[in-house]
């Protein structure tokens, strides 16, 4: 299992401090992170597959300083956007999801068998050749996803992964989400996605301010929310 | 389950190699140029239009290719019409169509992994001038696949200034559609670095360990189920 170890981490941007001082051990299989607009939660996201490095402190993943082995922590640690359209960058569904692969020495039959398994454990082996522009907002949340999982990562965040779709394709994805064997870390509003949660960390305003179990995080972040 | 038919095979001109294809238009599209008699041109646009056919395209189809453009086909037409004569505004436009659909079969016929690729392949010799061919590749693909995302943008900035009774103002369309995309940008460049783990690695051991790990793994079958293919 990942361990990810956030060190006295401060994020700075220009002028606003997005992050204040952030120390935690991330070792459980389910997490969630919670908090208003602005608190500090998606940064926090970033930090820790190594899209943003903090301006001071450091994360490890596995021992790895996020800083300085960008692409050793990525092979551990995928991220899936809040808009999957940001984050489809082939024109075609099994293109896009053989992405991810493209800098490994693999044979084409290799690459196609990983792909066509990926997109087949996701419901969208019927979608192979279709455009990506062309799918439904779930199901190109799925291609993210699989797009990710593609590269084989132990741990995938999340952020806000059902903040755009539509009651039915949200709760199709949270089924998908609670059902991957990674460690999952997921930055969400949507407090019913934490159910089954080990840990729920709640930010406000660049801190922590609750990191508990579940049910006693969440009524602490919704009482503070009132 | 049964597997989707690759599209990308069904046709003569599909399986051909995209290098070739990609040179052919480059020859054709040359020739076509050098062309001056419009009855040789339209024969150009005829045998562009059988090659759609032999592809398993419908004359729909390669109209479609054409539909966004045909406002700036007309007008290029009427001001040669005024300015040469109506023969050669015919020629011209004949030519600038038959160029846009003999590009746009390629593009319809050939992955566009294979179409990187031929790129790549033949921008390698540049590499000694600081070209980087994968990049350009990736830069060729975002195109392909950024322009119906841009023209879904464009759209939804139009319907609200619609909605905010505005008119058609290319300058209120314009400014917005730009921040939009520089955003945009902004994360599909962070995406590319998240989801580009490797640099021409070996296959590491985890995708072995984890084949076998899926391959025990019941499937669950809610998961085969297409989703709503409501647009968004």
């Amino acid at each position: 299992m990942t361990t990810i170890e956030v060190r006295d981490v401060h994020q700075q941007f220009e002028t606003f401090e997005a992050l204040k001082g952030i120390d935690l051990t991330l070792n459980e299989k389910r997490i969630g992170i919670v908090g208003s607009n602005g608190s500090g939660k998606s940064t926090f996201a970033r930090l820790l597959n190594g899209l943003l490095v903090p301006t001071r402190g450091e994360v490890l993943v596995d021992g790895l300083d996020t800083a300085k082995n960008g692409k050793a922590v990525r092979r551990k640690v995928g991220f899936v956007f809040q808009n999957p359209d940001n984050q489809i960058v082939f024109p075609i569904v099994e293109e896009d999801v053989a992405f991810g692969l493209k800098g490994l020495k693999l044979p084409a039959a290799q690459r196609d068998a990983l792909v066509e398994e990926v997109l087949d454990r996701y419901g969208l082996g019927a979608f192979r050749y279709h455009p990506s522009h062309a799918l439904s907002g779930g199901q190109k949340q799925l291609l993210a996803l699989a797009g990710v999982l593609v590269t084989r990562p132990d741990c995938i965040v999340f952020d806000e992964p059902t903040t755009l779709l539509d009651l039915r394709n949200a709760r199709k994805v949270s089924r998908v989400i609670s059902e991957l064997e990674e460690t999952v870390i997921i930055v969400t509003h949507d407090l019913k996605l934490l159910e089954n949660f080990e840990r729920v960390i709640v930010f406000d305003q660049g801190k922590v301010i609750a990191d508990d179990e579940p049910s006693r995080a969440l009524s602490h972040y919704v009482e503070r929310m009132q | 389950m049964t597997r989707p038919r690759d599209p990308f095979a069904s046709t003569l001109i599909h399986r051909l190699p995209a290098g070739l294809k990609l040179g052919v238009l480059a020859v054709a599209g040359t020739g076509v140029l050098y062309l001056d008699d419009w009855r040789l041109i339209a024969l150009a646009m005829v045998v562009t239009l059988a090659l759609y056919r032999f592809a398993g395209l419908s004359m729909r189809q390669a109209y479609l290719q054409l539909k966004p453009m045909q406002w700036i086909l007309a007008l290029l037409f009427v001001a040669q019409g005024f300015m040469l004569s109506w023969g050669m505004a015919a020629a011209i436009v004949l030519r600038v169509a038959a160029l846009v659909l003999l590009a746009m079969l390629v593009t319809l016929t050939t992955r566009t992994d294979a179409l990187i690729a031929a790129v790549e392949r033949a921008l390698g010799p540049l590499r000694r001038f600081g070209v980087n061919p994968a990049k350009v590749g990736l830069a060729f693909s975002l195109a392909l696949r950024f322009i119906p995302v841009i023209g879904a943008q464009a759209q939804e900035i139009r319907d609200a200034q619609r909605a905010r009774g505005l008119g058609a103002n290319p300058i209120a369309l314009a400014l917005p559609l730009v921040l939009r995309t520089l955003r945009m940008a902004s994360d599909v460049a962070d995406a590319i670095e998240a989801r580009s783990p490797y640099d021409d690695d070996e296959l590491p051991p985890r995708f072995v360990e984890k084949a076998k790990s899926t391959q025990s793994r019941t499937t669950c079958k809610d998961n085969k189920a297409p989703l709503e293919t409501s647009s968004t």
